[in-house]
Protein backbone atom coordinates (compact mmCIF):
# COMPACT_ATOMS: atom_id res chain seq x y z
CA UNK A 1 0.00 0.00 0.00
CA UNK A 2 1.25 3.47 -0.88
CA UNK A 3 -0.08 6.70 0.62
CA UNK A 4 0.78 9.83 -1.31
CA UNK A 5 -0.04 12.91 0.72
CA UNK A 6 0.16 16.57 -0.21
CA UNK A 7 -0.22 19.12 2.60
CA UNK A 8 -0.77 22.64 1.34
CA UNK A 9 -1.62 26.08 2.67
CA UNK A 10 0.06 29.28 3.77
CA UNK A 11 3.60 29.48 5.08
CA UNK A 12 3.50 29.61 8.89
CA UNK A 13 0.65 27.10 9.24
CA UNK A 14 3.12 24.35 10.03
CA UNK A 15 2.53 22.25 6.92
CA UNK A 16 6.17 21.25 6.52
CA UNK A 17 6.23 20.26 10.18
CA UNK A 18 3.08 18.14 10.08
CA UNK A 19 4.57 16.42 7.03
CA UNK A 20 7.78 15.83 8.92
CA UNK A 21 5.89 14.26 11.83
CA UNK A 22 4.05 11.96 9.41
CA UNK A 23 7.35 11.03 7.73
CA UNK A 24 8.95 10.37 11.08
CA UNK A 25 6.04 8.15 12.11
CA UNK A 26 6.57 6.13 8.94
CA UNK A 27 10.27 5.84 9.78
CA UNK A 28 9.41 4.53 13.26
CA UNK A 29 7.14 1.92 11.69
CA UNK A 30 9.96 0.82 9.38
CA UNK A 31 8.13 1.90 6.27
CA UNK A 32 9.63 3.38 3.13
CA UNK A 33 9.07 7.10 2.80
CA UNK A 34 10.03 10.40 1.26
CA UNK A 35 9.36 14.01 2.29
CA UNK A 36 9.71 16.79 -0.22
CA UNK A 37 9.00 20.46 0.54
CA UNK A 38 8.14 23.15 -1.91
CA UNK A 39 11.08 25.47 -1.53
CA UNK A 40 11.61 28.96 -2.73
CA UNK A 41 10.75 32.48 -1.77
CA UNK A 42 7.91 31.20 0.41
CA UNK A 43 7.61 32.75 3.80
CA UNK A 44 4.92 33.38 6.35
CA UNK A 45 1.80 34.21 4.38
CA UNK A 46 3.02 32.80 1.06
CA UNK A 47 1.85 29.48 -0.34
CA UNK A 48 3.65 26.42 0.85
CA UNK A 49 3.31 22.66 0.54
CA UNK A 50 5.02 19.37 1.14
CA UNK A 51 4.70 15.90 -0.35
CA UNK A 52 4.97 12.83 1.85
CA UNK A 53 5.00 9.31 0.46
CA UNK A 54 4.56 6.40 2.88
CA UNK A 55 4.83 2.96 1.35
CA UNK A 56 5.56 -0.71 1.96
CA UNK A 57 7.77 -0.61 -1.14
CA UNK A 58 10.81 1.54 -1.95
CA UNK A 59 9.78 5.03 -3.05
CA UNK A 60 10.55 5.91 -6.66
CA UNK A 61 9.84 9.53 -7.42
CA UNK A 62 9.24 11.72 -4.35
CA UNK A 63 7.19 14.05 -6.55
CA UNK A 64 3.45 13.41 -6.27
CA UNK A 65 1.34 13.96 -9.38
CA UNK A 66 -1.88 12.42 -8.06
CA UNK A 67 -2.14 12.42 -4.26
CA UNK A 68 -4.56 10.01 -2.60
CA UNK A 69 -4.54 12.22 0.49
CA UNK A 70 -4.77 15.99 0.22
CA UNK A 71 -4.74 18.33 3.20
CA UNK A 72 -5.58 21.96 2.44
CA UNK A 73 -5.46 24.93 4.78
CA UNK A 74 -6.31 27.70 2.36
CA UNK A 75 -8.55 28.12 -0.64
CA UNK A 76 -5.81 28.71 -3.26
CA UNK A 77 -4.38 25.31 -2.32
CA UNK A 78 -7.76 23.62 -2.76
CA UNK A 79 -8.10 25.35 -6.14
CA UNK A 80 -4.61 24.26 -7.14
CA UNK A 81 -4.64 20.62 -6.03
CA UNK A 82 -8.31 19.51 -6.10
CA UNK A 83 -8.19 18.27 -9.69
CA UNK A 84 -4.95 16.38 -9.15
CA UNK A 85 -6.32 14.07 -6.44
CA UNK A 86 -6.53 10.43 -7.51
CA UNK A 87 -10.01 8.94 -7.88
CA UNK A 88 -11.00 7.47 -4.52
CA UNK A 89 -8.70 9.82 -2.68
CA UNK A 90 -9.61 11.88 0.38
CA UNK A 91 -9.41 15.66 0.72
CA UNK A 92 -9.07 17.05 4.25
CA UNK A 93 -10.34 20.62 4.29
CA UNK A 94 -9.83 23.09 7.13
CA UNK A 95 -13.43 24.30 6.99
CA UNK A 96 -12.81 27.24 9.31
CA UNK A 97 -10.51 28.73 6.64
CA UNK A 98 -12.10 27.46 3.42
CA UNK A 99 -15.74 28.25 2.76
CA UNK A 100 -16.32 26.33 -0.44
CA UNK A 101 -16.95 22.62 -0.76
CA UNK A 102 -14.99 20.08 -2.78
CA UNK A 103 -16.50 20.02 -6.27
CA UNK A 104 -15.70 16.43 -7.24
CA UNK A 105 -17.86 13.40 -6.52
CA UNK A 106 -15.20 10.75 -7.21
CA UNK A 107 -13.21 11.71 -4.13
CA UNK A 108 -14.18 11.85 -0.46
CA UNK A 109 -14.04 15.07 1.51
CA UNK A 110 -13.54 15.52 5.24
CA UNK A 111 -14.45 18.99 6.50
CA UNK A 112 -12.81 19.71 9.79
CA UNK A 113 -12.98 23.13 11.46
CA UNK A 114 -9.42 22.67 12.62
CA UNK A 115 -8.45 26.29 13.08
CA UNK A 116 -11.55 26.94 15.20
CA UNK A 117 -10.97 23.75 17.20
CA UNK A 118 -7.37 24.84 17.79
CA UNK A 119 -8.49 28.24 18.99
CA UNK A 120 -11.03 26.67 21.36
CA UNK A 121 -8.34 24.54 22.96
CA UNK A 122 -5.98 27.54 23.11
CA UNK A 123 -3.60 26.03 20.62
CA UNK A 124 -4.09 28.52 17.81
CA UNK A 125 -1.16 27.44 15.65
CA UNK A 126 -1.84 23.71 15.92
CA UNK A 127 -4.63 23.26 13.39
CA UNK A 128 -2.05 21.39 11.31
CA UNK A 129 -1.67 18.74 14.01
CA UNK A 130 -5.45 18.40 14.39
CA UNK A 131 -5.78 17.62 10.69
CA UNK A 132 -2.80 15.27 10.86
CA UNK A 133 -4.62 13.37 13.62
CA UNK A 134 -7.70 13.19 11.39
CA UNK A 135 -5.64 11.93 8.44
CA UNK A 136 -4.05 9.04 10.32
CA UNK A 137 -7.33 8.12 12.01
CA UNK A 138 -9.21 8.09 8.71
CA UNK A 139 -6.62 6.50 6.42
CA UNK A 140 -4.44 4.37 8.70
CA UNK A 141 -1.37 5.40 6.69
CA UNK A 142 0.47 5.10 10.01
CA UNK A 143 -0.84 4.06 13.43
CA UNK A 144 -2.33 6.82 15.61
CA UNK A 145 -0.04 6.02 18.53
CA UNK A 146 3.05 6.20 16.31
CA UNK A 147 2.25 9.83 15.55
CA UNK A 148 2.56 10.68 19.23
CA UNK A 149 5.93 8.97 19.38
CA UNK A 150 7.03 10.74 16.22
CA UNK A 151 6.03 14.07 17.75
CA UNK A 152 8.09 13.37 20.85
CA UNK A 153 11.13 12.65 18.68
CA UNK A 154 10.64 15.47 16.17
CA UNK A 155 9.73 18.49 18.25
CA UNK A 156 12.68 20.86 18.63
CA UNK A 157 14.15 21.59 22.05
CA UNK A 158 13.08 25.22 21.64
CA UNK A 159 9.44 24.15 21.43
CA UNK A 160 9.55 21.18 23.81
CA UNK A 161 7.16 23.02 26.14
CA UNK A 162 4.51 22.75 23.41
CA UNK A 163 4.74 18.95 23.18
CA UNK A 164 1.70 18.26 25.34
CA UNK A 165 -0.41 20.73 23.43
CA UNK A 166 0.70 19.16 20.13
CA UNK A 167 -0.21 15.72 21.44
CA UNK A 168 -3.63 17.02 22.49
CA UNK A 169 -4.16 18.54 19.05
CA UNK A 170 -3.41 15.24 17.33
CA UNK A 171 -5.74 13.52 19.78
CA UNK A 172 -8.51 16.02 18.97
CA UNK A 173 -8.15 15.23 15.26
CA UNK A 174 -8.31 11.49 15.92
CA UNK A 175 -11.41 12.00 18.09
CA UNK A 176 -13.06 14.11 15.39
CA UNK A 177 -12.93 11.09 13.06
CA UNK A 178 -13.49 8.26 15.52
CA UNK A 179 -15.95 10.12 17.74
CA UNK B 1 24.90 -1.28 12.88
CA UNK B 2 23.67 2.26 13.05
CA UNK B 3 19.98 2.91 12.63
CA UNK B 4 18.10 4.93 10.07
CA UNK B 5 17.54 8.62 10.64
CA UNK B 6 15.43 11.07 8.71
CA UNK B 7 17.47 13.80 7.05
CA UNK B 8 17.48 16.18 4.13
CA UNK B 9 19.94 15.33 1.38
CA UNK B 10 21.92 18.47 2.15
CA UNK B 11 22.15 17.61 5.84
CA UNK B 12 23.17 14.03 5.06
CA UNK B 13 26.12 15.31 3.02
CA UNK B 14 27.24 17.57 5.86
CA UNK B 15 26.99 14.92 8.57
CA UNK B 16 28.63 12.28 6.37
CA UNK B 17 31.53 14.64 5.62
CA UNK B 18 32.12 15.18 9.33
CA UNK B 19 32.04 11.45 9.97
CA UNK B 20 34.59 11.00 7.19
CA UNK B 21 37.02 13.24 9.03
CA UNK B 22 36.29 16.53 7.27
CA UNK B 23 36.92 19.35 9.75
CA UNK B 24 37.19 22.26 7.33
CA UNK B 25 34.15 23.71 5.63
CA UNK B 26 34.28 26.98 3.72
CA UNK B 27 31.19 28.27 1.98
CA UNK B 28 28.82 30.99 1.04
CA UNK B 29 25.04 30.62 1.24
CA UNK B 30 22.94 30.04 -1.85
CA UNK B 31 19.63 28.22 -2.34
CA UNK B 32 19.07 25.26 -2.64
CA UNK B 33 22.15 24.07 -0.72
CA UNK B 34 22.26 26.43 2.26
CA UNK B 35 21.33 23.64 4.69
CA UNK B 36 24.86 22.25 4.24
CA UNK B 37 26.41 25.48 5.48
CA UNK B 38 23.79 25.85 8.22
CA UNK B 39 24.44 22.31 9.46
CA UNK B 40 28.21 22.83 9.41
CA UNK B 41 27.88 26.11 11.31
CA UNK B 42 26.16 24.24 14.14
CA UNK B 43 28.33 21.11 14.21
CA UNK B 44 31.88 22.23 13.40
CA UNK B 45 32.44 24.47 16.45
CA UNK B 46 31.36 21.62 18.73
CA UNK B 47 33.98 19.20 17.38
CA UNK B 48 36.92 21.55 17.02
CA UNK B 49 36.42 21.96 13.29
CA UNK B 50 36.31 25.03 11.12
CA UNK B 51 33.13 26.50 9.71
CA UNK B 52 33.85 29.67 7.85
CA UNK B 53 31.37 31.72 5.89
CA UNK B 54 33.68 33.40 3.42
CA UNK B 55 33.18 36.80 1.82
CA UNK B 56 32.55 35.11 -1.52
CA UNK B 57 32.53 31.77 -3.30
CA UNK B 58 35.95 32.58 -4.74
CA UNK B 59 37.40 33.10 -1.29
CA UNK B 60 35.80 29.88 -0.06
CA UNK B 61 37.30 27.68 -2.79
CA UNK B 62 40.74 29.18 -2.22
CA UNK B 63 40.45 28.44 1.50
CA UNK B 64 39.70 24.85 0.48
CA UNK B 65 42.90 24.95 -1.58
CA UNK B 66 44.90 25.95 1.48
CA UNK B 67 43.38 23.34 3.76
CA UNK B 68 43.72 20.62 1.11
CA UNK B 69 47.38 21.54 0.53
CA UNK B 70 48.07 20.84 4.19
CA UNK B 71 46.60 17.38 3.75
CA UNK B 72 43.29 17.95 5.50
CA UNK B 73 39.92 16.77 4.30
CA UNK B 74 38.28 20.02 3.25
CA UNK B 75 35.11 20.92 1.40
CA UNK B 76 32.91 23.63 0.04
CA UNK B 77 29.38 23.60 -1.32
CA UNK B 78 27.34 25.83 -3.53
CA UNK B 79 24.74 25.89 -6.26
CA UNK B 80 25.19 26.60 -9.95
CA UNK B 81 25.93 30.37 -10.08
CA UNK B 82 28.19 29.99 -7.06
CA UNK B 83 30.06 27.12 -8.69
CA UNK B 84 30.75 29.34 -11.72
CA UNK B 85 32.58 31.63 -9.33
CA UNK B 86 34.53 28.71 -7.92
CA UNK B 87 35.73 27.60 -11.36
CA UNK B 88 39.04 29.47 -11.13
CA UNK B 89 39.86 27.87 -7.80
CA UNK B 90 38.82 24.41 -9.00
CA UNK B 91 41.25 24.74 -11.89
CA UNK B 92 44.02 25.69 -9.43
CA UNK B 93 43.14 22.68 -7.25
CA UNK B 94 43.33 20.43 -10.30
CA UNK B 95 46.61 22.05 -11.40
CA UNK B 96 48.10 21.50 -7.95
CA UNK B 97 46.74 17.91 -7.82
CA UNK B 98 44.81 18.55 -4.62
CA UNK B 99 41.93 16.37 -3.45
CA UNK B 100 38.92 18.21 -2.02
CA UNK B 101 35.16 17.83 -1.99
CA UNK B 102 33.00 20.31 -3.86
CA UNK B 103 29.22 19.95 -3.69
CA UNK B 104 27.02 21.45 -6.41
CA UNK B 105 23.28 21.29 -5.71
CA UNK B 106 22.16 22.53 -9.10
CA UNK B 107 19.49 25.13 -9.83
CA UNK B 108 18.21 26.49 -13.12
CA UNK B 109 20.37 28.80 -15.22
CA UNK B 110 22.07 30.43 -17.00
CA UNK B 111 22.88 33.58 -15.11
CA UNK B 112 21.18 33.88 -11.76
CA UNK B 113 18.49 31.67 -13.27
CA UNK B 114 16.04 30.37 -10.67
CA UNK B 115 16.23 28.32 -7.52
CA UNK B 116 14.31 25.23 -8.62
CA UNK B 117 16.08 21.95 -9.51
CA UNK B 118 18.19 21.58 -12.62
CA UNK B 119 20.89 19.39 -14.14
CA UNK B 120 22.13 22.04 -16.50
CA UNK B 121 25.69 22.13 -15.14
CA UNK B 122 26.34 18.66 -16.59
CA UNK B 123 28.71 19.82 -19.34
CA UNK B 124 30.29 22.43 -17.10
CA UNK B 125 31.16 19.85 -14.41
CA UNK B 126 32.01 16.79 -16.50
CA UNK B 127 34.33 18.65 -18.89
CA UNK B 128 36.44 20.16 -16.12
CA UNK B 129 34.93 23.29 -14.57
CA UNK B 130 37.62 25.89 -15.24
CA UNK B 131 40.45 26.79 -17.59
CA UNK B 132 43.08 24.32 -18.73
CA UNK B 133 43.05 20.62 -19.51
CA UNK B 134 41.66 18.79 -16.51
CA UNK B 135 38.84 16.76 -15.05
CA UNK B 136 37.31 16.41 -11.65
CA UNK B 137 35.56 13.28 -10.39
CA UNK B 138 31.80 13.83 -10.67
CA UNK B 139 29.35 11.67 -8.70
CA UNK B 140 25.56 11.85 -9.14
CA UNK B 141 23.51 10.67 -6.13
CA UNK B 142 19.85 9.71 -6.57
CA UNK B 143 18.87 9.02 -2.95
CA UNK B 144 19.63 10.66 0.37
CA UNK B 145 21.48 7.46 1.25
CA UNK B 146 23.71 7.98 -1.77
CA UNK B 147 24.27 11.62 -0.77
CA UNK B 148 25.86 10.26 2.42
CA UNK B 149 27.67 7.30 0.84
CA UNK B 150 29.08 9.30 -2.05
CA UNK B 151 30.44 11.95 0.27
CA UNK B 152 32.80 9.30 1.58
CA UNK B 153 33.49 7.96 -1.90
CA UNK B 154 34.31 11.46 -3.16
CA UNK B 155 36.90 12.01 -0.43
CA UNK B 156 38.42 8.58 -0.99
CA UNK B 157 38.57 8.69 -4.78
CA UNK B 158 39.82 12.28 -4.72
CA UNK B 159 42.69 11.29 -2.44
CA UNK B 160 43.49 8.12 -4.36
CA UNK B 161 43.77 10.02 -7.64
CA UNK B 162 44.87 13.36 -6.19
CA UNK B 163 42.11 15.40 -7.76
CA UNK B 164 39.04 17.40 -6.71
CA UNK B 165 35.83 15.39 -6.49
CA UNK B 166 32.30 16.68 -6.83
CA UNK B 167 28.88 15.60 -5.65
CA UNK B 168 26.60 16.83 -8.42
CA UNK B 169 23.05 16.84 -7.10
CA UNK B 170 19.95 18.80 -7.97
CA UNK B 171 17.72 20.97 -5.81
CA UNK B 172 15.22 18.19 -5.19
CA UNK B 173 17.87 15.80 -3.91
CA UNK B 174 19.20 18.48 -1.57
CA UNK B 175 15.79 19.42 -0.17
CA UNK B 176 14.08 16.04 0.20
CA UNK B 177 14.16 13.91 3.33
CA UNK B 178 14.53 10.14 3.34
CA UNK B 179 15.70 7.58 5.86
CA UNK B 180 19.47 7.30 5.78
CA UNK B 181 22.07 5.18 7.53
CA UNK B 182 25.01 7.49 8.15
CA UNK B 183 28.57 6.20 7.78
CA UNK B 184 30.33 5.08 10.94
CA UNK B 185 32.41 7.79 12.54
CA UNK B 186 35.69 5.92 12.30
CA UNK B 187 38.05 8.36 10.57
CA UNK B 188 40.47 10.26 12.81
CA UNK B 189 40.92 13.61 11.07
CA UNK B 190 44.40 13.96 12.60
CA UNK B 191 45.56 10.76 10.91
CA UNK B 192 44.75 11.87 7.36
CA UNK B 193 47.59 14.32 6.52
CA UNK B 194 50.21 11.67 7.31
CA UNK B 195 48.80 9.52 4.50
CA UNK B 196 49.67 12.27 2.00
CA UNK B 197 53.46 12.45 1.49
CA UNK B 198 53.04 15.48 -0.79
CA UNK B 199 51.18 17.60 1.77
CA UNK B 200 52.65 20.69 3.43
CA UNK B 201 52.53 19.24 6.92
CA UNK B 202 55.78 20.79 8.18
CA UNK B 203 59.20 19.24 7.62
CA UNK B 204 60.29 19.17 11.26
CA UNK B 205 63.71 19.82 9.67
CA UNK B 206 63.81 16.16 8.69
CA UNK B 207 62.89 16.24 5.01
CA UNK B 208 62.99 18.63 2.06
CA UNK B 209 59.90 20.82 2.04
CA UNK B 210 56.92 20.06 -0.15
CA UNK B 211 55.71 22.62 -2.64
CA UNK B 212 52.07 22.82 -3.72
CA UNK B 213 51.80 24.89 -6.85
CA UNK B 214 50.19 25.06 -10.27
CA UNK B 215 52.64 27.42 -11.95
CA UNK B 216 55.13 25.87 -14.40
CA UNK B 217 56.75 28.46 -16.63
CA UNK B 218 58.84 25.94 -18.55
CA UNK B 219 56.59 24.39 -21.20
CA UNK B 220 58.52 21.11 -21.05
CA UNK B 221 57.68 20.80 -17.36
CA UNK B 222 54.07 21.88 -17.76
CA UNK B 223 53.55 19.38 -20.55
CA UNK B 224 54.93 16.67 -18.30
CA UNK B 225 52.50 17.50 -15.49
CA UNK B 226 49.58 17.48 -17.92
CA UNK B 227 50.56 14.11 -19.37
CA UNK B 228 51.12 12.59 -15.93
CA UNK B 229 47.71 13.85 -14.83
CA UNK B 230 45.97 12.38 -17.84
CA UNK B 231 47.70 9.09 -17.07
CA UNK B 232 45.83 9.14 -13.76
CA UNK B 233 42.59 10.03 -15.55
CA UNK B 234 43.06 7.01 -17.82
CA UNK B 235 43.38 4.74 -14.76
CA UNK B 236 40.32 6.40 -13.22
CA UNK B 237 38.35 5.76 -16.40
CA UNK B 238 39.45 2.11 -16.43
CA UNK B 239 38.83 1.34 -12.79
CA UNK B 240 36.29 3.64 -11.18
CA UNK B 241 33.23 3.85 -13.44
CA UNK B 242 30.04 3.20 -11.51
CA UNK B 243 26.47 2.82 -12.65
CA UNK B 244 23.17 1.11 -11.81
CA UNK B 245 21.22 -1.05 -14.24
CA UNK B 246 17.49 -1.39 -13.70
CA UNK B 247 15.37 -3.98 -15.57
CA UNK B 248 17.92 -4.09 -18.39
CA UNK B 249 17.99 -7.89 -18.92
CA UNK B 250 15.43 -7.98 -21.70
CA UNK B 251 15.12 -4.24 -22.39
CA UNK B 252 14.44 -3.00 -25.89
CA UNK B 253 14.30 0.64 -24.84
CA UNK B 254 16.87 2.04 -22.43
CA UNK B 255 16.19 5.13 -20.32
CA UNK B 256 19.30 7.00 -19.17
CA UNK B 257 18.91 9.37 -16.26
CA UNK B 258 20.52 10.59 -13.02
CA UNK B 259 19.39 12.22 -9.79
CA UNK B 260 15.74 13.17 -9.39
CA UNK B 261 14.85 12.35 -13.01
CA UNK B 262 16.17 8.80 -12.54
CA UNK B 263 13.57 8.42 -9.79
CA UNK B 264 10.76 9.81 -11.91
CA UNK B 265 11.95 7.46 -14.68
CA UNK B 266 11.79 4.42 -12.38
CA UNK B 267 8.08 5.06 -11.81
CA UNK B 268 7.55 5.47 -15.56
CA UNK B 269 9.42 2.23 -16.26
CA UNK B 270 7.28 0.31 -13.76
CA UNK B 271 4.16 1.71 -15.45
CA UNK B 272 5.47 0.88 -18.94
CA UNK B 273 6.34 -2.67 -17.90
CA UNK B 274 2.69 -3.10 -16.82
CA UNK B 275 1.77 -2.24 -20.41
CA UNK B 276 4.15 -4.94 -21.62
CA UNK B 277 6.85 -2.57 -22.85
CA UNK B 278 10.35 -3.97 -22.39
CA UNK B 279 12.14 -0.97 -20.97
CA UNK B 280 14.98 -0.57 -18.51
CA UNK B 281 17.37 2.07 -17.28
CA UNK B 282 21.06 2.71 -17.01
CA UNK B 283 21.74 5.25 -14.29
CA UNK B 284 25.28 6.58 -14.49
CA UNK B 285 26.65 7.15 -10.98
CA UNK B 286 30.02 8.51 -12.03
CA UNK B 287 29.45 11.24 -14.63
CA UNK B 288 33.18 11.70 -14.96
CA UNK B 289 34.41 9.13 -15.66
CA UNK B 290 31.31 8.37 -17.74
CA UNK B 291 30.53 4.62 -17.63
CA UNK B 292 30.81 3.71 -21.31
CA UNK B 293 30.84 -0.06 -20.81
CA UNK B 294 27.14 -0.66 -20.02
CA UNK B 295 26.16 1.47 -23.01
CA UNK B 296 28.31 -0.49 -25.44
CA UNK B 297 26.67 -3.66 -24.12
CA UNK B 298 23.15 -2.20 -24.18
CA UNK B 299 23.60 -0.92 -27.73
CA UNK B 300 23.79 -4.55 -28.86
CA UNK B 301 20.33 -5.30 -27.49
CA UNK B 302 18.18 -2.18 -27.33
CA UNK B 303 16.47 -0.39 -30.19
CA UNK B 304 16.86 3.07 -28.78
CA UNK B 305 17.91 5.13 -25.78
CA UNK B 306 16.06 8.00 -24.10
CA UNK B 307 17.88 10.46 -21.89
CA UNK B 308 15.64 12.00 -19.25
CA UNK B 309 17.35 15.13 -17.99
CA UNK B 310 16.86 18.65 -16.68
CA UNK B 311 18.79 20.37 -19.45
CA UNK B 312 18.71 20.68 -23.22
CA UNK B 313 20.38 17.32 -23.87
CA UNK B 314 23.84 17.47 -22.33
CA UNK B 315 24.10 13.85 -21.15
CA UNK B 316 22.41 12.88 -24.41
CA UNK B 317 25.73 13.64 -26.14
CA UNK B 318 27.67 11.35 -23.79
CA UNK B 319 25.26 8.50 -24.58
CA UNK B 320 25.79 9.08 -28.32
CA UNK B 321 29.55 9.03 -27.77
CA UNK B 322 29.39 5.90 -25.61
CA UNK B 323 27.34 4.07 -28.24
CA UNK B 324 29.21 5.46 -31.27
CA UNK B 325 25.83 6.79 -32.45
CA UNK B 326 24.87 3.21 -33.29
CA UNK B 327 21.33 3.66 -31.91
CA UNK B 328 18.97 6.62 -31.83
CA UNK B 329 19.14 8.60 -28.59
CA UNK B 330 15.86 10.39 -27.91
CA UNK B 331 15.32 12.97 -25.24
CA UNK B 332 12.68 13.69 -22.61
CA UNK B 333 13.61 16.90 -20.88
CA UNK B 334 12.36 19.93 -18.99
CA UNK B 335 14.42 22.98 -18.08
CA UNK B 336 14.37 26.11 -15.97
CA UNK B 337 13.43 24.29 -12.77
CA UNK B 338 10.63 22.19 -14.27
CA UNK B 339 10.73 18.40 -13.86
CA UNK B 340 9.20 15.96 -16.36
CA UNK B 341 6.24 14.10 -14.87
CA UNK B 342 5.96 10.30 -14.81
CA UNK B 343 3.33 10.65 -17.56
CA UNK B 344 5.69 12.64 -19.77
CA UNK B 345 8.45 10.06 -19.40
CA UNK B 346 5.95 7.25 -19.98
CA UNK B 347 4.76 8.93 -23.20
CA UNK B 348 8.34 9.16 -24.35
CA UNK B 349 8.91 5.46 -23.60
CA UNK B 350 5.74 4.47 -25.47
CA UNK B 351 6.87 6.48 -28.49
CA UNK B 352 10.29 4.79 -28.61
CA UNK B 353 8.78 1.32 -28.08
CA UNK B 354 6.54 1.59 -31.15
Amino acid sequence: MTFETIMAGFGGQGLLFSGKVLAHAALIEGKELSWLPSYGPEMRGGTCNCSVIVSDDPVGSPIIAHPNILMVMNEPSLDKFEDTVATGGIIFVDSSLIERKVGRDDVAAVYIPATKMAKDMEATSLANMIILGAIVAKTGCVKCETVSNALRETISARKANLLDLNLKAVEAGIKFIKG
Amino acid sequence: MSSKVLMKGNEAIAEAAIRCGCRHYFGYPITPQTEIAAYMSKRMPKIGGTFLQAESEIAAINMVYGAAASGRRAMTSSSSPGVSLKAEGISYLAGADLPALIVNVQRGGPGLGGIQPSQSDYFFMTRGPGHGDFHIIVLAPATVQEMADMTRLAFELGEKYRMPAMLLADGTMGQMMEPVVLPEDTVDPESIPATKPWATTGTDMKRPHNIVNSLYLKPEELEKTNLERFGRYAKLEREECRWEEYMMDDAEVCVVSVGITARVSKNAIVAARKEGIKVGMIRPITLYPFPKKPFAKAAENVRSFITVELNMGQMNEDVRLATNCSRPVAMCNRVGGMIPSVDEVLASIRKEAK
